[in-house]
């Protein structure tokens, strides 16, 4: 047997495998195009385009679309300054507590959406904030720091730091160094975090049904939809457009990172 | 004069900030870890205590309001029949769902890690980081499609005449339903679909660092491939393969969402702690389920750092 032919059983259990985590988001953009509305009838009676048109002139729909694109700028651009002055911090040193640092950043990742969740929620209850906009963006700023924190502390790890010692040997200040040779390095792997943090914010819904009170991010229409269906066609659209939406940053998060060791989806 | 000048230049404005950060590092340290300590100590840990908090006062039978006095009643309505139940559910479907995903990733990870080379490597990264970052509820929302009475699935038994054998199936009790999307089977294959690219990356990660001589090695010392597979493979991928199922056991524990819209009417960890907090408004016994997780994930981390699963991360 020669060892770099892969056997014929491994090969289809691989493929068999892939295939089954692709097919039922295929699905997804066939049902958009059905004809049929009153259940989720398979094959499709027909094909129309119909409810593209229908899903546009719904405001609900907008709106929602457009608290979670605020929602998740806001939270992204939190969790960027917090997640880079965390990596920053952890890469730069050993000093007392690193663990417990990192472990922090980590928490609200590595438990269970429903506890940090429930915890916002009643800690809110306790200090009497009323739900808003911004109790929404504070639960996504805090799990948005990790997605960050990960691409950043891989990139500044390779990033030697006789580059930082070199720039202040020629005569340049600290932000000097920061702006002329820090950014440049870590550019890349901000971009890259920056827009899975994206991604992770505008798709959350776990957290967001605890923060959220009377407001609509569009994964708690989609969540509505799904617990209640009324309108089938229009949530058909609905989600093929999620899925078309969350494909970019995904893939433009692959290509900046490509060829560094940085795994940019780890640790989700 | 002019030697003056420069001096309270150089110490005035930015620069001289600059010069003051450089001779203390750890003011630096300090200054880059205040604003994120500060965000997730107040807002994360600080909710997360005063969860915790809760879970020990107690709720007042008669009058529905909290009482705010020490106790440990609220722990030991977790353990009547009908929580204890939910707990057992969670945990027996985390742990079926972990051992299924282990199962299929394997395949994907090991042709990813040794055989796929060049643009096969990458088609193969993105075919897995593709669903592991698409849309949670689109995931959620593809099976609802699958398995519905009048959907794809139904229908592919149908043209096969093979309705007889899924009717057969779901009539096994606990397992089956009325129909594939009211059954436990339903709620397993959504939350298997849904979690498996968790566990493809790690294991991918291990399997990247053995070494192919080694297994030729075994080979050439007499192995089959099961035996080679048994006792050479598998030891090595194991820390992956836990670092993996770290993810799917602990996101199954919490989700409350995909046995909401796939399943029986059977509860989990996560719909108790969510309907004790809301219509309820039991918060003590909704803090003490949410220590359940917290409490079994606390476990799983500590027996996973002893295999050296975080290697595999």
């Amino acid at each position: 047997m020669r060892s770099d032919r892969a056997p014929l059983g491994l090969k289809i259990a691989a493929g068999a495998g892939l295939a089954f985590m692709h097919l039922p988001i295929v699905l997804i953009f066939v049902y958009a195009f059905t004809t049929e509305d009153k259940s989720y009838q398979w094959p499709p009676p027909g094909l129309t385009l119909k409810w593209f048109g229908v899903t546009w002139n719904r405001p609900d729909v907008w709106e929602a679309l457009s608290l979670s694109l605020r929602v998740a700028a806001i939270s992204t651009a939190i969790a960027l300054v917090l997640g880079t002055l965390c990596a920053a911090a952890v890469s730069r040193t050993k000093f007392f507590g690193r663990e417990a640092i990192s472990l922090m950043v980590i928490l609200p990742i590595a438990l269970p959406g429903i506890i940090t969740g429930i915890s916002l929620r009643s800690a809110f209850n306790l200090a009497d904030i009323p739900f808003s906009f911004w109790t929404i963006v504070l639960g996504h700023a805090t799990f948005c720091v990790v997605v960050v924190y990960n691409n950043a502390v891989a990139r500044f790890r390779r990033t030697s730091g006789s580059l930082v010692e070199a720039s202040m040997d020629l005569g340049a200040d600290g932000f000097q160094t920061f702006r002329h040779v820090i950014l440049p390095n870590i550019a890349t792997a901000l971009l890259a975090g920056g827009m899975l943090a994206f991604a992770l914010s505008f798709d959350e819904v776990i957290v967001t049904t605890f923060t959220a009170g009377q407001q609509q991010t569009l994964p708690i229409w989609m969540l509505e939809e799904l617990v209640r269906p009324r309108e089938r066609p229009v949530t058909n659209v609905v989600a093929m457009m999620v899925a078309l939406v969350t494909l970019l940053p995904i893939l433009g998060a692959y290509y900046l990172t490509r060829g560094t060791d940085t795994v940019a989806g780890q640790g989700k | 004069m002019s030697e003056h000048v420069l001096e309270t230049e150089r110490s005035g404005g930015l620069r001289g900030i600059s010069d003051v950060l450089w001779r203390n590092p750890r003011l630096v340290i300090f200054l880059l870890l205040a604003p994120p300590a500060l965000w997730l100590g107040i807002v994360y840990l600080g909710s997360l205590f005063a969860l915790l908090a809760q879970s020990f006062y107690s709720i007042d039978e008669f009058s529905g309001l909290i009482q705010y006095e020490f106790t440990l009643k609220t722990y030991g309505e977790l353990f009547t029949p009908a929580n204890f139940d939910i707990i057992v559910r969670t945990v027996v479907m985390s742990a079926s769902v972990t051992i299924a995903a282990a199962i299929i990733a394997f395949p994907i990870a090991y042709f990813a890690a040794r055989y796929a080379k060049g643009k096969w490597k990458a088609l193969f990264y993105i075919g897995v980081m593709l669903p592991l970052w698409s849309s949670y509820l689109v995931k959620v929302y593809s099976w609802k499609l699958i398995l519905a009475k009048e959907g794809i699935l139904n229908w592919l038994f149908e043209t096969l005449h093979l309705s007889w054998l899924l009717n057969a199936y779901l009539s096994i009790p606990v397992i089956g339903g009325n129909s594939l999307s009211v059954s436990a089977t339903g709620t397993f294959l959504v939350f298997l679909y849904v979690w498996l690219p968790f566990m493809v990356l790690p294991i991918q990660a291990s399997l990247e660092r053995v070494p192919p001589s080694m297994l030729e090695a075994s080979g050439d010392l007499g192995a089959s491939p099961q035996q080679t597979f048994r006792h050479v493979l598998l030891p090595l991928a194991l820390p992956g393969v836990i670092a993996g199922s770290i993810f799917t056991f602990s996101l199954t524990l919490g989700d409350y969402i995909i046995p909401q819209i796939v399943g029986t009417s059977r509860r989990f960890i996560g719909q108790a702690v969510y309907a004790y907090q809301g219509t309820a408004g039991n918060i003590p016994l909704a803090a003490a389920f949410a220590v359940v997780p917290i409490v079994i994930m606390a476990f799983y981390l500590w027996v996973a750092k002893r295999k050296g699963a975080f290697d595999a991360l």
